[in-house]
Protein backbone atom coordinates (compact mmCIF):
# COMPACT_ATOMS: atom_id res chain seq x y z
CA UNK A 1 0.00 0.00 0.00
CA UNK A 2 1.21 3.46 -0.85
CA UNK A 3 -0.18 6.95 -1.23
CA UNK A 4 -0.97 8.91 -4.39
CA UNK A 5 1.59 11.74 -4.47
CA UNK A 6 -1.05 14.04 -6.01
CA UNK A 7 -4.25 13.48 -4.02
CA UNK A 8 -3.12 11.33 -1.10
CA UNK A 9 -5.48 8.44 -1.84
CA UNK A 10 -4.36 4.95 -0.90
CA UNK A 11 -2.83 3.05 -3.82
CA UNK A 12 -2.75 -0.73 -3.70
CA UNK A 13 -0.77 -2.72 -6.22
CA UNK A 14 -0.94 -6.27 -7.53
CA UNK A 15 1.47 -8.90 -6.19
CA UNK A 16 3.21 -9.08 -9.55
CA UNK A 17 3.81 -5.33 -9.82
CA UNK A 18 7.12 -4.44 -11.47
CA UNK A 19 9.47 -1.49 -11.34
CA UNK A 20 8.55 1.10 -13.95
CA UNK A 21 4.92 -0.05 -14.17
CA UNK A 22 2.29 2.58 -14.89
CA UNK A 23 -0.74 2.80 -12.63
CA UNK A 24 -3.69 5.13 -12.43
CA UNK A 25 -4.97 6.60 -9.20
CA UNK A 26 -8.60 5.52 -8.80
CA UNK A 27 -9.44 8.74 -7.01
CA UNK A 28 -7.84 11.53 -9.04
CA UNK A 29 -6.95 9.67 -12.26
CA UNK A 30 -3.31 10.74 -12.18
CA UNK A 31 -0.95 8.43 -14.04
CA UNK A 32 1.64 7.06 -11.64
CA UNK A 33 4.86 5.12 -11.97
CA UNK A 34 6.18 2.44 -9.63
CA UNK A 35 9.71 3.64 -8.87
CA UNK A 36 10.48 0.82 -6.44
CA UNK A 37 8.70 -2.39 -5.52
CA UNK A 38 10.04 -3.22 -2.06
CA UNK A 39 9.63 -0.90 -0.31
CA UNK A 40 6.86 0.39 -2.56
CA UNK A 41 7.57 3.85 -3.92
CA UNK A 42 5.21 5.63 -6.29
CA UNK A 43 5.70 8.89 -8.15
CA UNK A 44 3.76 10.84 -10.72
CA UNK A 45 4.54 9.39 -14.18
CA UNK A 46 6.53 11.57 -16.57
CA UNK A 47 4.76 13.61 -19.23
CA UNK A 48 4.71 12.13 -22.72
CA UNK A 49 7.64 13.23 -24.85
CA UNK A 50 7.64 14.01 -28.55
CA UNK A 51 9.20 10.70 -29.61
CA UNK A 52 7.00 8.46 -27.47
CA UNK A 53 4.83 5.73 -28.85
CA UNK A 54 3.97 4.27 -32.22
CA UNK B 1 17.13 -27.17 -24.50
CA UNK B 2 18.75 -24.90 -21.94
CA UNK B 3 17.51 -21.66 -20.51
CA UNK B 4 17.54 -18.66 -22.80
CA UNK B 5 18.28 -15.18 -21.47
CA UNK B 6 15.97 -12.56 -22.91
CA UNK B 7 16.94 -8.93 -22.42
CA UNK B 8 13.82 -6.74 -22.09
CA UNK B 9 14.65 -3.18 -23.15
CA UNK B 10 12.07 -0.84 -21.68
CA UNK B 11 11.39 2.43 -19.97
CA UNK B 12 7.91 2.84 -18.53
CA UNK B 13 6.10 -0.47 -18.23
CA UNK B 14 2.78 -0.01 -19.99
CA UNK B 15 0.05 -2.63 -20.31
CA UNK B 16 1.78 -4.18 -23.31
CA UNK B 17 5.07 -4.60 -21.47
CA UNK B 18 3.27 -6.02 -18.43
CA UNK B 19 1.41 -8.53 -20.58
CA UNK B 20 4.70 -9.60 -22.17
CA UNK B 21 6.47 -9.85 -18.81
CA UNK B 22 3.62 -11.96 -17.43
CA UNK B 23 3.85 -14.34 -20.40
CA UNK B 24 7.65 -14.50 -20.22
CA UNK B 25 7.44 -15.45 -16.55
CA UNK B 26 5.28 -18.46 -17.47
CA UNK B 27 8.13 -19.89 -19.55
CA UNK B 28 10.38 -22.22 -17.57
CA UNK B 29 13.06 -22.01 -20.27
CA UNK B 30 13.30 -18.20 -20.24
CA UNK B 31 15.27 -15.99 -17.90
CA UNK B 32 14.12 -12.39 -18.24
CA UNK B 33 16.76 -9.69 -17.82
CA UNK B 34 15.20 -6.23 -17.44
CA UNK B 35 17.13 -3.46 -19.23
CA UNK B 36 15.72 -0.05 -18.27
CA UNK B 37 16.74 2.52 -20.89
CA UNK B 38 16.88 5.15 -18.14
CA UNK B 39 19.61 3.21 -16.33
CA UNK B 40 21.52 1.36 -19.02
CA UNK B 41 24.99 2.58 -20.04
CA UNK B 42 27.07 1.61 -23.06
CA UNK B 43 30.85 1.68 -23.52
CA UNK B 44 30.82 0.21 -27.06
CA UNK B 45 32.50 -2.97 -25.82
CA UNK B 46 30.64 -4.55 -22.90
CA UNK B 47 28.01 -7.04 -23.97
CA UNK B 48 25.00 -7.58 -21.70
CA UNK B 49 24.74 -11.24 -20.71
CA UNK B 50 21.68 -12.00 -22.81
CA UNK B 51 20.97 -14.21 -25.83
CA UNK B 52 18.35 -12.01 -27.46
CA UNK B 53 16.74 -8.64 -26.81
CA UNK B 54 13.12 -7.59 -27.15
CA UNK B 55 12.83 -3.84 -27.67
CA UNK B 56 9.90 -2.22 -25.83
CA UNK B 57 11.15 1.31 -25.14
CA UNK B 58 8.52 4.02 -25.25
CA UNK B 59 11.09 6.50 -26.65
CA UNK B 60 11.82 6.02 -30.32
CA UNK B 61 15.21 7.78 -30.18
CA UNK B 62 16.44 5.70 -27.24
CA UNK B 63 15.22 2.50 -28.86
CA UNK B 64 16.94 3.30 -32.11
CA UNK B 65 20.33 4.09 -30.61
CA UNK B 66 20.22 1.21 -28.15
CA UNK B 67 19.39 -1.22 -30.95
CA UNK B 68 22.32 0.05 -33.00
CA UNK B 69 24.63 -0.43 -30.05
CA UNK B 70 23.31 -3.93 -29.37
CA UNK B 71 23.72 -4.74 -33.05
CA UNK B 72 27.38 -3.75 -32.88
CA UNK B 73 27.78 -6.12 -29.94
CA UNK B 74 26.33 -8.98 -31.97
CA UNK B 75 23.13 -9.41 -29.99
CA UNK B 76 20.04 -10.39 -31.99
CA UNK B 77 17.21 -7.91 -31.38
CA UNK B 78 13.50 -7.94 -32.08
CA UNK B 79 12.96 -5.76 -33.85
CA UNK B 80 16.31 -5.08 -35.47
CA UNK B 81 17.88 -1.64 -35.67
CA UNK B 82 17.29 -1.51 -39.41
CA UNK B 83 13.60 -2.37 -39.09
CA UNK B 84 13.16 0.19 -36.32
CA UNK B 85 14.97 2.85 -38.29
CA UNK B 86 12.74 2.27 -41.30
CA UNK B 87 9.47 2.04 -39.38
CA UNK B 88 10.28 5.01 -37.15
CA UNK B 89 10.40 7.30 -40.16
CA UNK B 90 7.38 7.51 -42.45
CA UNK B 91 9.52 8.58 -45.40
CA UNK B 92 11.81 5.57 -45.06
CA UNK B 93 8.77 3.34 -44.66
CA UNK B 94 7.20 4.75 -47.83
CA UNK B 95 10.42 4.08 -49.73
CA UNK B 96 10.62 0.50 -48.43
CA UNK B 97 6.99 -0.18 -49.36
CA UNK B 98 7.50 1.29 -52.81
CA UNK B 99 10.67 -0.76 -53.38
CA UNK B 100 8.74 -3.91 -52.48
CA UNK B 101 5.72 -3.00 -54.60
CA UNK B 102 3.35 -2.82 -51.60
CA UNK B 103 0.29 -0.61 -52.21
CA UNK B 104 0.17 2.62 -50.21
CA UNK B 105 -1.59 5.99 -50.51
CA UNK B 106 -0.08 8.51 -52.91
CA UNK B 107 2.67 10.43 -51.08
CA UNK B 108 4.92 13.42 -51.64
CA UNK B 109 7.92 14.65 -49.68
CA UNK B 110 9.09 18.28 -49.74
CA UNK B 111 11.43 20.46 -47.69
CA UNK B 112 10.14 24.01 -48.09
CA UNK B 113 6.77 25.71 -47.83
CA UNK B 114 6.67 26.55 -51.53
CA UNK B 115 7.60 23.09 -52.72
CA UNK B 116 5.20 21.54 -50.21
CA UNK B 117 2.30 23.61 -51.57
CA UNK B 118 3.19 22.49 -55.07
CA UNK B 119 3.39 18.87 -53.91
CA UNK B 120 0.06 19.10 -52.11
CA UNK B 121 -1.69 20.52 -55.17
CA UNK B 122 -0.05 17.90 -57.32
CA UNK B 123 -1.82 15.23 -55.22
CA UNK B 124 -5.00 17.27 -54.82
CA UNK B 125 -6.98 18.17 -51.69
CA UNK B 126 -7.61 16.81 -49.16
CA UNK B 127 -4.21 15.64 -48.00
CA UNK B 128 -2.78 14.63 -44.65
CA UNK B 129 0.43 16.25 -43.46
CA UNK B 130 2.35 14.09 -40.98
CA UNK B 131 5.57 14.47 -39.06
CA UNK B 132 8.03 12.00 -40.61
CA UNK B 133 8.79 10.83 -37.07
CA UNK B 134 5.77 10.81 -34.82
CA UNK B 135 3.17 8.65 -33.18
CA UNK B 136 -0.23 8.21 -31.60
CA UNK B 137 -1.81 10.38 -34.28
CA UNK B 138 -0.17 13.51 -32.90
CA UNK B 139 0.35 16.58 -35.09
CA UNK B 140 -1.48 15.09 -38.05
CA UNK B 141 -3.17 17.74 -40.18
CA UNK B 142 -5.96 17.03 -42.64
CA UNK B 143 -5.70 19.84 -45.15
CA UNK B 144 -8.78 20.52 -47.24
CA UNK B 145 -7.81 23.64 -49.18
CA UNK B 146 -5.01 26.05 -50.03
CA UNK B 147 -5.78 28.42 -47.16
CA UNK B 148 -5.31 25.63 -44.65
CA UNK B 149 -2.20 24.38 -46.43
CA UNK B 150 -0.52 27.78 -46.31
CA UNK B 151 -1.41 28.24 -42.65
CA UNK B 152 -0.25 24.84 -41.44
CA UNK B 153 2.97 24.94 -43.46
CA UNK B 154 3.83 28.41 -42.14
CA UNK B 155 3.11 27.39 -38.55
CA UNK B 156 5.24 24.27 -38.87
CA UNK B 157 8.10 26.20 -40.42
CA UNK B 158 8.06 29.07 -37.94
CA UNK B 159 7.04 27.36 -34.72
CA UNK B 160 8.43 23.85 -35.13
CA UNK B 161 11.93 22.46 -34.88
CA UNK B 162 13.65 21.59 -38.15
CA UNK B 163 12.07 18.12 -38.04
CA UNK B 164 8.74 19.74 -38.77
CA UNK B 165 9.96 21.24 -42.02
CA UNK B 166 10.45 17.81 -43.54
CA UNK B 167 7.00 17.59 -45.05
CA UNK B 168 5.49 14.14 -45.50
CA UNK B 169 2.30 14.56 -47.49
CA UNK B 170 -0.16 11.73 -47.99
CA UNK B 171 -3.29 11.68 -50.12
CA UNK B 172 -6.29 11.57 -47.78
CA UNK B 173 -8.06 8.24 -48.10
CA UNK B 174 -11.77 8.30 -47.29
CA UNK B 175 -11.94 5.40 -44.90
CA UNK B 176 -15.60 5.61 -43.89
CA UNK B 177 -14.87 5.82 -40.19
CA UNK B 178 -12.44 2.97 -39.79
CA UNK B 179 -9.05 1.57 -40.65
CA UNK B 180 -7.38 -1.78 -39.97
CA UNK B 181 -4.51 -2.61 -37.65
CA UNK B 182 -3.02 -6.02 -38.31
CA UNK B 183 -0.35 -7.80 -36.31
CA UNK B 184 2.44 -9.69 -38.03
CA UNK B 185 4.81 -12.02 -36.22
CA UNK B 186 7.49 -13.50 -38.45
CA UNK B 187 5.79 -14.59 -41.64
CA UNK B 188 2.27 -14.76 -40.25
CA UNK B 189 -0.51 -12.23 -39.86
CA UNK B 190 -1.79 -13.41 -36.47
CA UNK B 191 -4.67 -11.00 -35.77
CA UNK B 192 -6.31 -7.81 -36.93
CA UNK B 193 -8.74 -5.21 -35.63
CA UNK B 194 -10.88 -2.51 -37.11
CA UNK B 195 -10.31 0.85 -35.46
CA UNK B 196 -13.49 2.90 -35.70
CA UNK B 197 -14.06 6.53 -34.86
CA UNK B 198 -16.25 9.46 -35.81
CA UNK B 199 -13.00 11.42 -36.08
CA UNK B 200 -10.82 11.06 -39.17
CA UNK B 201 -7.92 10.02 -36.92
CA UNK B 202 -8.56 6.41 -35.91
CA UNK B 203 -5.75 5.68 -33.47
CA UNK B 204 -7.02 3.86 -30.39
CA UNK B 205 -4.70 6.19 -28.43
CA UNK B 206 -7.07 8.91 -29.66
CA UNK B 207 -10.23 7.14 -28.58
CA UNK B 208 -11.09 4.92 -31.55
CA UNK B 209 -12.87 1.68 -30.66
CA UNK B 210 -11.52 -1.74 -31.58
CA UNK B 211 -13.41 -4.67 -33.08
CA UNK B 212 -12.26 -7.93 -34.62
CA UNK B 213 -11.27 -7.88 -38.28
CA UNK B 214 -11.30 -11.22 -40.10
CA UNK B 215 -7.97 -12.08 -41.72
CA UNK B 216 -8.71 -12.55 -45.40
CA UNK B 217 -6.06 -13.90 -47.79
CA UNK B 218 -5.76 -10.37 -49.27
CA UNK B 219 -5.20 -8.82 -45.84
CA UNK B 220 -2.72 -11.50 -44.80
CA UNK B 221 -0.70 -11.16 -47.99
CA UNK B 222 -0.36 -7.38 -47.98
CA UNK B 223 0.49 -7.35 -44.26
CA UNK B 224 3.20 -9.97 -44.58
CA UNK B 225 4.48 -8.23 -47.72
CA UNK B 226 4.63 -4.92 -45.80
CA UNK B 227 6.42 -6.57 -42.88
CA UNK B 228 8.95 -8.17 -45.19
CA UNK B 229 9.38 -4.84 -47.01
CA UNK B 230 10.59 -3.12 -43.84
CA UNK B 231 12.78 -6.05 -42.80
CA UNK B 232 10.43 -8.35 -40.91
CA UNK B 233 9.90 -9.20 -37.26
CA UNK B 234 7.08 -8.28 -34.89
CA UNK B 235 5.12 -5.51 -36.54
CA UNK B 236 1.76 -3.79 -36.57
CA UNK B 237 0.55 -2.78 -40.00
CA UNK B 238 -2.05 -0.01 -40.38
CA UNK B 239 -4.17 -0.16 -43.51
CA UNK B 240 -6.91 1.69 -45.32
CA UNK B 241 -9.71 0.01 -47.25
CA UNK B 242 -9.82 1.93 -50.52
CA UNK B 243 -11.94 1.35 -53.64
CA UNK B 244 -8.73 0.05 -55.25
CA UNK B 245 -8.04 -2.43 -52.45
CA UNK B 246 -6.03 -2.33 -49.26
CA UNK B 247 -3.36 0.34 -48.83
CA UNK B 248 -0.63 0.26 -46.20
CA UNK B 249 -0.60 3.46 -44.19
CA UNK B 250 2.11 2.77 -41.62
CA UNK B 251 4.16 -0.06 -40.13
CA UNK B 252 4.83 0.13 -36.38
CA UNK B 253 7.83 -1.58 -34.79
CA UNK B 254 7.07 -1.38 -31.05
CA UNK B 255 3.50 -2.44 -31.48
CA UNK B 256 0.76 -1.60 -29.05
CA UNK B 257 -1.85 -4.32 -28.70
CA UNK B 258 -3.64 -3.85 -25.38
CA UNK B 259 -7.02 -3.42 -27.09
CA UNK B 260 -6.55 -6.35 -29.42
CA UNK B 261 -6.21 -9.50 -27.31
CA UNK B 262 -9.77 -9.80 -26.03
CA UNK B 263 -11.06 -8.28 -29.25
CA UNK B 264 -9.46 -10.90 -31.47
CA UNK B 265 -9.21 -13.83 -29.06
CA UNK B 266 -5.55 -14.19 -30.02
CA UNK B 267 -2.90 -14.34 -27.29
CA UNK B 268 -0.63 -11.83 -29.01
CA UNK B 269 2.10 -11.70 -26.33
CA UNK B 270 2.35 -15.50 -26.34
CA UNK B 271 2.99 -15.51 -30.09
CA UNK B 272 5.49 -12.65 -29.78
CA UNK B 273 7.42 -14.55 -27.14
CA UNK B 274 7.51 -17.73 -29.22
CA UNK B 275 9.12 -15.64 -31.95
CA UNK B 276 11.62 -13.96 -29.59
CA UNK B 277 12.69 -17.30 -28.15
CA UNK B 278 13.07 -18.84 -31.60
CA UNK B 279 15.25 -15.88 -32.69
CA UNK B 280 17.39 -16.26 -29.60
CA UNK B 281 17.81 -20.00 -30.07
CA UNK B 282 18.64 -19.56 -33.74
CA UNK B 283 21.56 -17.33 -32.80
CA UNK B 284 22.67 -19.32 -29.73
Amino acid sequence: MSECPVCGANISVADDVVKGELLECDDCGTELEVKNVDPLKIEEAPEAEEDWGQ
Amino acid sequence: MGTIKVGFLHSLVRKEEKLLITEFNKRADVELVMLDDREIKFDLETRPNVDVIIERSINHSRALHALRLFKSLGIPCVNTYDVSNTCGDKILTAVALKDAGVAQPDVRIAFTEDSAITAIEDIGYPVVLKPAVGSWGRLLSKINDRDAAETVLEHKTVLGSYHHSIFFIQKYVEKKGRDIRAFVVGNECIAAIYRSSDHWITNTARGASASNCPITPELSKICVDAAVAVGGGVLAVDLFESPDGLLVNEVNYTMEFRNSIDTTGVNIPDKVIDYIVSCGRAHA
